[in-house]
């Protein structure tokens, strides 16, 4: 269908409108992320991500409720989430929750894990945020079993054992959630993604190209290294983010004040500079096109591109009015990517190719066993 | 060739901080032959400092500076004291550098204050800093108040200013620490070696 994914994905937070001196409710905030979704079907999207937060000023502290009223309202999005709390999250509650959303999604979910943005959460959920990189690891590596194994006994540090204890339901036709996971900082994440065949997302907002592409290369590096393909084969997303108008200065003098006082960056550098040393583009479409395309010759072609657009206090409106901008340069951006993606390069993947790709890999095997037989 | 860099956290221009940068500087160079120097002005630097303590990362012109004092055999390091110790400006520097970035780097500590009373501020307020930055730092630090660029005939300031240069002429002459920050990724930690051993 589509060789390389396109999406949104979301913080959540509720941020004040720094030119309408607005806030958004909490209850708007969560309606208006259900539209955005929508929209991002309807202007031709592939995939709708949010993350996972526990504090505010964030309000999704439970994407698989938000993500299953999406998937009802939908028909071809592919929701997943940026990110799934690995550390702080039982990892066998994580199993039954996003099966359950793979089930009434007819499989089209995925999910990205993450350690979150913030150390005091650990302790609300009754865990030690000096072991965050141990957590992501035994979490992990046990929700992994309990997606492939039936029955499962396991025995680890952080939570108590299971004795034949099978996570239900089980995943839809026996194929778990694809799993990315995303880091910016930590190789030992790289590496958990590399040593599952998983994929590997960066962010790719805040930070120049040059802070993703260390470890992004050593994951690729460690992909072959476990066996899984070539390093160009290795499966990597990335996000973004833009503010556009027809009129480059337009987009520089419309966005300058969510820029100015944005959470993360505002009262620092000037949206100039920023515009310069990092992903973000502030401009016309065209320029939006052809620094989204430079990703792939830093970081090499990958299978999914996430922008952020809902943040930094703009409201439901312009966001909505950015996205229609999206939706008519995405062709574009769709068949340049494809026509610089060499052949050996993986599709994104989506539960319909990996159910045909295990049912080619048994078909195989049964054939390998008769022609041993006869 | 050695590399030097000298880090002058002096806010005025012209500013007797850069003046006792400068004249460790030629001390260095005067004792030791093949050796290259290179004075970073945080002054020049003070937006994009401001800049990554929000952002997280670096400006070029700041990155730039960075790697030079990472890349650096041996670093003197000369800031004003205000208020009994070091300003904002020299803190926020060391603060965007990585943890890692002096492990193991000989380091003169130098500095100017406007009384004499402040003197100790080398003592209580920077060495404690680059201990933590497990630096290391030599015996000598060079204190500079407005008595002593008076010409108070002993040339006091120039034999420090000598000492502390000749300390760290001499730790580079040496085997070194042999300790540096490392860009490598431990492959074969407990805690990276339990990725593929899952229970």
């Amino acid at each position: 269908m589509t060789s390389m994914q396109f999406g949104l994905f979301t913080v959540g937070d509720v941020t004040p409108d720094p030119v309408n001196k607005t806030i958004q409710t909490e209850h708007e905030r969560i309606t208006n992320t259900i539209t955005i979704a929508k929209k991002a079907e309807e202007i031709g999207l592939d995939v709708f991500a949010t993350g996972e937060h526990h504090n505010p000023p964030f309000v999704p502290s439970s994407p698989t409720t938000t993500l299953a009223y999406i998937a009802a309202q939908t028909e071809k999005l592919i929701l997943s989430t940026s990110t799934t709390l690995i550390t702080t999250n039982d990892p066998v509650k994580l199993a039954e929750d996003y099966a359950t959303l793979q089930h009434l999604s007819d499989g089209r979910m995925d999910l990205m894990l993450g350690r979150g943005n913030t150390a005091p959460v650990y302790p609300w959920f009754g865990y030690d945020g000096s072991k965050a990189v141990e957590l992501t690891i035994e979490h992990y590596q046990l929700l992994r079993r309990l997606w492939d194994e039936d029955v499962v006994g396991w025995e680890g540090q952080f939570r108590t054992p299971l004795q034949g204890f099978t996570a239900t339901p089980r995943p839809l036709d026996g194929v778990p959630p694809f799993v990315w996971h995303g880091s910016i900082r930590t190789p030992e994440v790289a590496e958990l993604a590399a040593f599952y065949g998983d994929g590997y997302f960066a962010n790719n907002i805040f930070w120049p190209k040059e802070h993703y592409i260390r470890l992004i290369n050593f994951y690729r590096q460690r992909y072959q290294h476990y066996g899984h393909g070539e390093p160009e084969q290795a499966i990597v997303g990335l996000g973004g983010q833009f503010f556009i108008r027809k009129s480059s200065q337009d987009a520089v003098n419309e966005f300058r004040p969510y820029f100015d006082n944005a959470p993360v960056y505002g009262h620092g550098p000037s949206l100039e500079d920023f515009t310069a040393q990092t992903p973000l583009t502030v401009g016309s479409p065209q320029e939006f096109v052809e620094k989204t395309l430079t990703f792939a010759d830093y970081f090499g072609d990958y299978q999914r591109q996430l922008f952020l657009v809902d943040h930094a206090g703009l409201p439901l409106k312009i966001v909505l009015e950015q996205l229609d901008l999206l939706g008519e340069v995405l062709p574009t951006l769709r068949a340049e990517f494809d026509a610089r993606r060499p052949a050996n390069v993986p599709d994104a993947p989506t539960h319909a190719a990996r159910v045909a790709a295990r049912n080619a890999a048994a078909e195989a095997a049964v054939e390998t066993d008769e022609g041993v037989s006869v | 060739m050695t590399r030097i860099v000298a880090i002058s956290a002096g806010l005025s221009d012209p500013s007797t901080t850069r003046m006792l940068a400068d004249r460790l500087v030629e001390s260095v160079e005067r004792q030791s032959g093949d050796v290259s120097v290179e004075v970073v002005s945080l002054r020049e630097l003070a937006h994009e400092i401001t800049d990554a303590t929000l952002t997280g990362f670096a400006p070029p012109r700041l990155q730039d500076a960075i790697d030079k004092v990472v890349a650096a055999d041996g670093l003197i390091a000369v800031t004003p004291i205000f208020k009994a110790s070091y300003p904002g400006l020299f803190k926020s520097f060391v603060d965007v550098l990585e943890a890692d970035a002096l492990i193991g780097k000989p380091v003169v500590l130098a500095a100017t204050g406007g009384t004499a009373r402040h003197s100790l501020a080398i003592d209580h307020a920077l060495r404690p800093l680059f201990a933590y930055l497990q630096a290391l730092v030599v015996p000598t630090g060079v204190f500079a108040s407005p008595h002593d660029w008076g010409t108070d005939g002993t040339n006091a300031l120039g034999q420090r200013i000598d000492r502390a240069a000749g300390e760290l002429v001499s730790l580079l002459k040496g085997a070194g620490t042999g300790r540096g920050p490392s860009d490598d990724i431990d492959l074969f930690s407990d805690t990276f070696l339990s990725i593929s051993q899952p229970r």
